[in-house]
């Protein structure tokens, strides 16, 4: 069997089950951000009175930080009020950071369980061999009310990675390659599997991306298979019992694809969809206004790192305005304990809170008619980051940060 | 579970931020609000010239992007009658299903129907029919289960019935 197969077994109490089978799977962790007010005024609706679980659902403020606008800041006290209310036991208000890398943080990701979040990019907690993947409102209604939910048994995708990366390119260029490749629909209703030695030696906040961006080929869940490095970064986050899943090595996929790291160059994803992947060369001397590092993607530690490394004394590009967001409070913390911080903020970068920021086009940067960014962050869609007349390409930390330097868009080398 | 209604046609890959654009995510639970704000970015002509009751055809990966639920729901209450594609986004496909508004996959359904005519759809055989060409064809059926979900009004109503609080004060 695959992961998904075996984690679906398990949480629905079967000893196997059939690929497109649906079956009623207990949930283990429900996660919400902004939109657990669209949850709530469905909760009302179905009339229960308690949540099924208070200690299993976590909600915290992510997208919309600082408070943007009335009705904002009137969802978050509406918020604030139900979790007193129903006495939610993890509830982080607005000082975290992004859900996807504050669960990770606080030890909500464990092998082998089923998380559920009203946020597409919930697969990026796959990264820790755990079935998670993105729902609507309603359905968090449904199991803050039931503790479950409906899945269909999906098929999976078998991806295998040899190889180093040149220096300089990362797991962003991986991914974007692959959808590049796949296609925006070519893992729909599908579990991507990572496997090969580049996965396993990549770091937890590399192997984030992968499961993080697998969603923008439509996966419904994205697994890197746990390992010792999983079991340890869990073990110091969470003293929940686990259990680590794996595939069987006959396990049945739709699909496999070979994939030799060392041969990949910088990629990008450019206007307006994220599988219109080429390599960052092709559009190289590209004027940009705004470069931003940050996101559930590309706004860890190790991308601040590698960013502050290639600005190091230099100064950002009189006429771009470059924008850092660390993905959470105690990445922010240790960004200033190793000097990125300053580094950023010297060169002329705006260092902005942790949170989401204007990758969803609700505020803190957004873009004017014909202005381009170059950014981290996961989706370029027409008009997602403000004007529908601005340009959104999508690149790694590196090429961001290179190409903040020079005003246009550069390979970094 | 028989709609008729004229067609909106749009392409592939339509999806959430252009079904409903993120600045108006503050919006979480006035619904009837919600419907003002569709396609408003990218397609304004569709809020100047779509009307209640017509069914959106439109190609592969319908809905794809963020979770947000407001697309589906600005949709519903829009009064888009079924969303017919080639394929949809999951999320989107299982938001639609959950609030009640019908979604069907209908390989071959891009060069079926153009903008404008109109089309008969059985939701529970999945038989489309066009009325203008006089053509048919079959969307992909819906399991059983998903379909008590869309005959019941959506998940809410589901969950009501199922948990014996229907009937009941809401």
């Amino acid at each position: 069997m695959t992961i998904v197969e075996k984690i679906l077994a398990r949480a629905s109490g079967k000893e196997k089950v059939a690929i497109n089978e649906i079956v009623m799977a207990k949930v283990d962790v429900a996660m919400s951000h902004e939109n657990a007010d669209v949850v709530l005024r469905s909760f009302r609706d179905i009339g229960v009175k308690k949540v099924w679980d208070p200690r299993r659902i976590v909600i915290l403020f992510d997208h919309r930080i600082p408070a943007d606008s009335e009705k904002t800041a009137q969802t978050h006290k509406r918020l604030r009020e139900f979790v007193r209310e129903q006495g939610i036991e993890h509830f982080y208000d607005l000082k975290e950071g992004i859900c996807h890398q504050v669960l990770a943080e606080l030890g909500h990701d464990r092998p082998g369980e089923v998380l559920v979040g009203t946020d597409s990019h919930t697969t990026t907690h796959g990264a820790f061999g755990t079935f998670a993947t993105g729902i609507g409102g309603t359905e968090m209604s449904g199991v803050w009310a039931t503790g479950e939910l409906w899945l269909k048994v999906p098929e999976s995708i078998k991806i295998t990675v040899h190889g180093s990366f040149k220096k300089y390119v990362s797991a962003k260029d991986l991914i974007l390659h692959i959808i590049g490749t796949l296609g925006a629909d070519g893992a729909d209703y599908c579990s991507v599997e990572f496997h090969g030695e580049t996965i396993g030696s990549m770091s937890i906040a590399s192997r984030m991306v992968l499961s993080n961006l697998s969603m923008e080929m439509g996966a419904k869940v994205a697994f890197v298979l746990p390992d010792d490095k999983t079991v340890q970064y869990v073990r110091q986050r969470s003293d929940k019992k686990f259990e680590v899943v794996l595939p069987d090595a006959d396990a049945a996929y739709v699909q496999t694809l070979e994939v030799d790291a060392g041969e990949l160059s910088s990629q990008v994803a450019c206007p307006h969809t994220v599988d219109n992947v080429k390599p960052i060369k092709d559009i190289a001397g590209l004027k940009i206004d705004q470069a931003l590092i940050g996101s559930c993607t590309n706004g860890r530690l190790e991308d601040l790192a590698i960013a502050a490394e290639i600005i190091g004394d230099k100064k950002v590009h009189n006429e771009v305005r470059l924008l850092v967001i660390p993905a959470s409070r105690r990445v922010y913390l240790e960004a200033l304990a190793k000097g990125y911080i300053e580094t950023f903020v010297k060169a002329g970068g705006l260092v902005l809170n942790p949170g989401c920021g204007p990758c969803l086009g609700a505020h803190q940067g957004l873009l004017a008619p014909g202005e381009v960014c170059i950014a981290t962050t996961n989706r370029n869609f027409k008009g997602r980051m403000g004007s529908p007349e601005a340009s959104v390409y999508l690149a790694s930390p590196a090429t961001v940060a290179c190409s903040a330097l020079e005003g246009e868009v550069v390979e970094p080398c | 579970m028989l709609i008729k209604g004229r067609v909106y046609l749009f392409g592939d890959d339509i999806n959430t931020d252009v079904i409903y654009p993120g600045k108006y995510l503050s919006i979480t639970t006035d619904r009837g609000e919600m419907a003002k704000h569709c396609f408003e970015a990218v397609y304004p002509e569709f809020l100047k010239t779509a009307q209640r009751g017509d069914i959106i055809v439109a190609g592969k990966n319908f809905g794809c992007g963020s979770s947000r639920e407001q697309a589906a729901t600005c949709l519903k209450y829009f009064g888009v009658a079924a969303v017919v594609a080639e394929s949809f986004a999951r999320i989107f496909y299982r938001n639609a299903i959950n609030l009640g508004l019908p979604v069907l996959i209908a390989k071959g359904i891009k060069g079926f129907t153009e903008h404008g005519q109109t089309l008969e759809v059985d939701l529970v055989s999945g038989a489309i029919r066009n009325t203008e060409t006089g053509g048919s064809m079959t969307a992909q059926g819906v399991p059983e289960f998903v379909l008590e979900i869309l005959t019941s009004g959506g998940l809410i109503p589901y969950l009501r019935k199922k948990l014996g609080i229907a009937g009941q004060e809401v």
